[in-house]
């Protein structure tokens, strides 16, 4: 299994051109990973750049072609290896490059620091200053990528390789050990082994139900059927949630190679990737993986000459949430339209077309090669009562250092949130942070102590989910954030079964009202008895969980509904129809800008007048709010409160003080 | 098929195996309540009408009974304050679609569910999705189907199909628990686009 150490590289790899066909034994594999190793140079400069989507999108592409123009101007291209790798987290930041040996972290880099960096790659390690990580408290540089603090308090098992590794070479995987996990299996483990292990490593799924892998796995392996399935579940689409995208994109033949030991542990001869047709990059570099493995002979049949046959197929999805779902990923796979059907017999049993079918989650099966390297109890080494491991979260929202972030089970949220994090920008209060996706919920201040596990966020009325993370200030309106995910969820729903079709519906419409200030006395009882419905009644996983961001935030933010019930008042400001904005006269010294700026033409005023914002054909979008110079700071946004009569129009004439002496 | 034992509302039933719970206690002459329940065709589990209350090794949980294969030792109830409120809660969603179904309102008289509790909608489909099941699993014709999802799902005719296979059958209409004529609205609208367009649900 890739570890994330010292590997090396070179740009050609003469020990390939000796595989002549696929690798027919554990030896030939050994051969092929010695002769890969022995070909990098621990000492030869390397500069890797991250090409994970999120940097591609700041930039990474033209990036690598700059660094790939200076190195060729400064005939440097045999000396130093470019590596374009998978996701490495820190997303706030990107594009990330990295430079090797010295392990020198440079951030939001621009294509016009590439002849520095390569300058700096050969020449020496002094590292470039201005591209380094600074410490907001201490202002001190940080050179080295595992001292920064986002990176110092994580533990990177499963994603850690991702900053090492080409995810389109395949030769890069196998001299971090790649595929050595699978030659185990196949070899030295019985399939009945290897579901032991699982089992006793406590691995849980990470897609979102917890389930306990192994068992899941047992079940399948006992069931009767003509063919059985795995199935790698690729479908994220909780929004701000990718840490599965980064794996797949990053590591592709990690989860390969855990799909194939899973394979081989429950009996199945054919494996499934269900991943978004919205994730191009994934998709392709799968694709690409899956080619390669077949030719190295990892895929196919007699695999590594153990008689072991296993082929994998993609299949994009289209573009429905409730397809992550198992069952009704499953009738997606089958060709049908998905939706989720009655699971009374798991789909370990009677799955895709009605045979034994082993669903999880990207991340999950990523964790198996560890295991099966490691053993269960290194596995075990971190983590809490029921969850053991680690969990990869996606940290978003109001929070300084927006990325993915792979941390033991147990850590606390405030940990988490604020020292990998890095808190809340803007000199903001925490609020709450939502876990757990769209039918997760919200934890509020006083529960940051928490340490993350499954059960753990389920009794706090969350939930983990497949580890989002959105970060809440004080400027959040917990009404509205209900509101936003039952939107969500209702434009998700598949419209089968009547209480979450309808009682989404519903609840979305009751929610509107309350933001909107048309709440009445009555409603929560009602939302609640809707929850419960829902809860209770639905026939999946969706429309059960979809009262979760209502009932968590009347759990923890009732005096937020009910202001905005009783006394039509949004306390975060935030709820568009129940504040208003006016300019404190005062304070207005007629600099025009609101006016010019207001989209509405809302604003009336003019040189050395006093302005005035007409509620009337106010649209509330907040830009006079915005733009008012600090100085002044004259624009009021206030809710629940009336609105001071404007002053009269003699009274609007603002008099200069260099005229008035 | 071997037989198997259990109990509902306090009655030992005796059950084949392979059989719903729904199928058991018709089977015992004990009534669940259905809507997108048919015999002939596939259970579908979409209105969730029919759940009820099971009790296995001391744990109990709520399932649909048209989905739910039999098992021995189980012991059901058909009724209880938490089903007859889900049901009540059920029934009143889909009367804000269907105010004037007689069998939706017979229920709403079993269980206190009050039509106007919810505002009137836009459309007249309680989404049971008999005619398309019909349709597609006994007829093989698929003229008829969803479109769209959530809030959004509609019945829809095909019209390239309708128009070749539905002068013949219309055997849907009679199935729609909701007005048969509803089901002709929308064949008809789908097959003549020239026809003035009408609102869906303006003529209940």
């Amino acid at each position: 299994m890739p570890k994330n150490s010292e590997d090396t590289s070179t740009s050609e790899y003469p020990s390939l051109g000796k595989i002549m066909s696929r690798i027919g034994s554990p030896a030939e594999l050994e051969e092929l990973r010695k002769g890969l190793q022995a070909e990098r140079d621990p000492a030869k400069p390397r500069i890797t750049l991250c090409g994970g989507s999120a940097c591609l999108a700041t930039g990474s592409k033209e990036v690598a072609a700059g660094m790939e123009a200076e190195l060729e101007a400064q005939g440097l291209s045999a000396q130093v290896d470019l590596r374009k790798t998978g996701c490495r987290g820190f997303c706030e930041r990107g594009p990330v490059v990295v430079t090797h040996p010295d392990e020198s972290c440079y951030l939001q880099v621009e294509p016009g620091d590439a002849p520095e960096i390569v300058a700096q790659s050969v020449n020496g390690h002094t590292a470039i200053d201005r591209l380094l990580y600074t410490d907001p408290g201490t202002e001190e540089r940080i050179q080295r990528e595992s001292d920064i603090p986002f990176y110092k308090h994580q533990v990177r098992r499963v994603f850690g390789s991702n900053g090492s590794i080409d995810p389109k070479s395949i030769e890069d995987y196998l001299a971090l050990g790649g595929y050595s996990a699978l030659e185990k299996a196949l070899f030295r483990m019985t399939s009945d082994e290897v579901v032991e292990e699982v089992k006793k490593s406590k691995l849980r799924g990470r897609g979102g139900g917890g389930f306990p892998t192994g068992r899941k796995w047992e079940e399948s392996r006992n069931a009767p059927g003509e063919a059985k399935y795995v199935i790698v579940n690729a479908d994220e689409g909780d929004p701000g949630a990718y840490m599965d995208r980064s794996l797949l994109e990053g590591n592709p033949h990690l989860i390969l190679e855990g799909l194939a030991i899973g394979a081989y542990a429950v009996g199945a001869r054919e494996g499934y990737i269900y991943v978004r047709q919205e994730y191009p990059l994934a998709v392709e570099n799968v694709i690409l993986a899956i080619k390669k493995a077949e030719e190295y002979g990892f895929l196919g049949t007699d695999i590594l000459g153990s008689g072991f046959d296993f082929t994998v197929t993609v299949h994009q999805g289209a573009g429905a949430f409730v397809c992550g779902e198992s069952s009704a990923l499953m009738t997606a796979l089958e060709g049908r339209v998905g939706e989720p059907r009655p699971k009374y017999i798991h789909t370990a049993v009677k799955g895709v077309w009605d045979q034994p079918s082993v669903l999880n989650n990207v991340e999950t099966w990523a964790n198996v090669p560890l295991i099966i390297n490691e053993g269960a109890e290194w596995f075990g080494e971190f983590g809490t009562e029921g969850s053991k491991g680690t969990k990869i979260f996606s940290l978003v929202g109001k929070i300084t250092n927006t990325g993915l972030v792979e941390v033991p089970m147990g850590m606390t949220l405030e940990d988490i949130i604020f020292k990998i994090g890095g808190g809340i920008p803007g000199g903001k209060k925490f609020k709450a942070v939502q876990t757990g996706g769209p039918s997760g919920g919200c934890i509020p201040e006083a529960l940051l102590g928490l340490e993350v596990g499954f059960d753990e966020l389920t009794e706090a009325g969350s939930m983990m989910g497949s580890g989002g993370m959105i970060v809440m200030d004080e400027d959040t309106c917990m009404v509205d954030v209900a509101r936003y995910f039952l939107a969500f969820l209702a434009d998700e729903s598949c419209g089968k079964c009547a209480p979450c079709r309808e009682g989404t519906g519903q609840m979305l419409k009751i929610l509107t009202d309350i933001t909107e200030g048309r709440g009445r006395e009555g409603h929560l009882e009602l939302l609640e008895e809707l929850s419960e419905v829902a809860r209770e009644a639905s026939l999946c996983a969706l429309g059960k969980s979809a009262p979760n961001p209502f009932l968590s935030t009347l759990r923890y933010f009732r005096d937020e509904y009910e202001v905005h019930i009783l006394e039509k008042r949004c306390p975060a400001r935030s709820c568009k129809e129940l504040i208003a904005y006016h300019i404190d006269p005062a304070l207005c010294r007629g600099c025009m800008q609101c006016m010019k700026q207001c989209p509405a033409d809302a604003i009336d005023g003019g040189r050395n007048r006093i302005h005035v914002v007409d509620q009337e054909a106010c649209t509330k979008c907040g830009t006079c709010f915005e733009v008012c110079p600090a100085r002044y700071d004259a624009v009021r946004k206030t809710s629940g409160e009336p609105i001071p009569p404007p002053v009269s129009e003699e009274q609007r004439i603002i008099v200069r003080k260099s005229k008035e002496t | 098929m071997s037989a198997t034992l259990l109990q509902i509302d306090g009655k030992q039933v005796e059950a084949q195996e392979g059989m719903t719970l729904l199928e058991a206690a018709q089977g015992a002459g004990i009534r669940i309540p259905t809507l997108c329940h048919h015999e002939g065709l596939e259970p579908y589990g979409g209105c969730r009408i029919c759940m009820v209350e099971i009790e296995k090794r001391g744990w109990s949980k709520l399932v649909a009974a048209c989905v739910y294969p039999v098992e021995g030792d189980v012991v059901v109830r058909t009724r209880s304050e938490k089903i007859d409120l889900i049901r009540k809660t059920i029934l009143e969603l889909l009367l804000a679609h269907a105010p004037d179904s007689p069998g939706l309102l017979s229920l709403a008289r079993e269980y206190g569910a009050d039509k106007d509790r919810f505002e009137a909608q836009a459309s007249f489909c309680v989404h049971c999705g008999l005619c398309v099941r019909y349709c597609s699993e006994i007829k093989k014709a698929n003229a008829v189907g969803f479109l769209d999802r959530g809030k959004r799902r509609e019945i829809a005719f095909i019209p390239e199909i309708a128009a070749a296979e539905c002068w013949s059958c219309m055997e849907c209409f009679a199935l729609c628990p909701t007005s048969a004529l509803q089901a002709a609205y929308v064949w008809v609208n789908a097959l003549v686009p020239s026809l003035p367009h009408v609102e869906a649900g303006s003529e209940r």
